[in-house]
């Protein structure tokens, strides 16, 4: 039974699905604050919803750790999906982990405690998937930098506490830093390092 | 067997897009992580693919991860999508991912690169992939992989602003023409590949995804949509295009991008647009340049 929940539940057609959801993440990542529909037809294990589901299936594998938030990692089912169906080995510390996955993003440690990336290689840092309940009914973001011609808006919830202050600290690391996957259950938004948060100028 | 057959069974064992899952994946994280931090030279495993360097394996690459059933594929060489390059490209794609090919730039979802960006403004939604040879605008000033990577950490290009002053002490301008360097979003330099300096300000906040592959030096970077592309320059030697004097002969354009066609042996020559599309596409419309009928007989 524990088994078949492990097994079962991934992409029916790995290839194309993996395909689609990149072509998802790549253009959410190149238009910070956009909305794209997740469709991959998959059945992860609860909390795991099923778009943060697809990201991690399409983008981890053996060679990126992959960092649990606590009620996550103590669910075993979870925790042995993923392993079977990435293959990626849990990161035992956030500064570990290429990929963190958090169904409770209040319960999420500072942003500032994941791997961030060094001044000579940025890109060795945490791309942190964090599940949402929705990405329109909660308090509104304004967005603005690369990939938003003047500014865009999102309202996610819920968000780690003190988001803005947080995400803040992360501008202020430019170039190193990490990027966020919003995931809804059926859509996801990014925001990558060098969207800026409010009205403010960075 | 045929030379054809032969090359379908060799193809029927490969994954979707030639590539196998796992190097799909390792690039897709370097694509991301490019876009994330613009300009920025993201290190990758680079894979050998069935065409040798220089015949942009680093944009293949690239073009390989991110192509699906729905694209819509263009390649251009120099800005030309008949070059022996850019054809066996094109039907390596059309093979290997059974994806549609047009030289149409407005029908393109991805179009990849070697030299030039279509005169036709691009889209969102639309992604430009470009084959790079060297992705690092520092190299020939600097040969140490370490020194140029602590130059880029602490956004320290002195060195690069000397080089194109001593240009200009020597030629009273930049004479840099092409793979002129430009700064993203006011932070990283980067090398634009091999394109004319004149296409640089297309890449100023471009509605189309802009992705780099250097196959043989295993980089890719990125220009996300709407993002800061600025050309180096100096307040007293502002960065300036090429202009050309004559409009295209065969279309009559004017503002963009030609390329000297020698006629015979006389010294009979003629200006004509680089993008070939652009040209044929502007013909089609009634366009005429003041060689055109002349020309037409000489292609003859
Ligand atoms: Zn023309």
């Amino acid at each position: 039974m524990a088994t078949a929940h492990i097994v079962e539940g991934g992409f029916a057609d790995p290839v194309f699905a993996s395909q689609s959801v990149f072509r998802a993440v790549m253009d959410a990542m190149a238009r910070p604050g956009s909305v794209l529909p997740i469709d991959a037809g998959i059945s992860p294990p609860a909390p795991l919803n099923a778009a943060a589901a697809a990201v991690a299936l399409t983008l981890a594998d053996g060679d990126t750790p992959v960092w649990l938030e606590a009620e996550m990692a103590k669910n075993e089912a979870v925790a042995g999906w993923l392993a079977f169906h990435t293959g990626a080995p849990l990161a035992q510390m956030p500064s570990d982990a290429v990929f963190a996955i958090a169904s409770n993003p209040a319960h999420l440690p500072p942003l500032t405690g994941f791997a961030l990336g060094t001044q000579e290689y940025p890109d060795r840092s945490t791309t942190v998937i964090l599940q949402m309940a929705s990405l329109s009914d909660g308090p509104v973001l304004r967005l603005s930098g690369p990939g938003i011609r003047t500014t865009n808006s999102i309202a996610p919830r819920p968000l780690p506490g003190h988001f803005e202050m947080q995400w803040q600290a992360i501008n202020d690391l430019y170039p190193r830093g990490l990027d966020l996957v919003l995931a809804a259950p059926d859509a996801i938004a990014c925001l990558p390092r060098t969207t800026r948060i409010g009205n403010g100028e960075a | 067997m045929t030379l054809e057959t032969e090359i379908e069974d060799g193809l029927a064992s490969y994954n979707f897009a030639y590539l196998d899952e796992q190097t799909k994946r390792m690039i897709r994280r370097a694509i991301l992580k490019g876009i994330a931090i613009p300009g920025y030279q993201v290190p990758f495993a680079s894979r050998e693919m069935p065409m040798p360097y220089g015949w942009g394996t680093g944009g293949v690459q690239v073009t390989a991860s991110i192509i699906g059933p729905d694209d819509t594929l263009k390649v251009i060489d120099q800005g030309a999508d008949d070059t022996t390059n850019a054809v066996s490209i094109r039907a390596f794609f059309a093979k290997v991912a059974d994806v549609e090919t047009t030289t149409r730039t407005g029908e393109a979802t991805i179009i990849q690169t070697r030299h030039r960006i279509p005169e036709e403004k691009l889209t969102e939604g639309q992604i430009l992939v470009y084959q790079v040879p060297i992705p690092e605008p520092l190299r020939f000033l600097e040969p140490r992989e370490t020194e140029t990577r602590k130059m880029h950490a602490l956004a320290e290009y002195g060195l690069m602003h000397v080089k194109l002053y001593e240009d200009i002490a020597r030629n009273g301008h930049i004479a840099t023409t092409y793979a002129y360097p430009v700064k993203v979003e006011g932070r990283y330099v980067m090398d634009p590949s091999p394109t004319p300096k004149f296409d640089n300000p297309k890449m100023h906040m471009s509605d189309a995804l802009q992705l780099f592959g250097a196959g043989r030096e295993k980089r890719i970077y990125a220009v996300p949509p709407h993002t800061n592309v600025v050309s180096l320059d100096f307040e007293d030697y502002p960065f300036e295009i090429q202009t050309f004097e004559e409009p295209c002969a065969l279309c009559g354009a004017h503002g963009v991008y030609l390329d000297e066609v020698i006629l015979d042996d006389r010294g009979g020559r003629m200006f004509v647009c680089s993008d070939t599309d652009f040209c044929e596409e502007r013909r089609a419309e009634g366009h005429r340049g003041h060689l055109s009928g002349e020309a037409m007989e000489a292609a003859e």
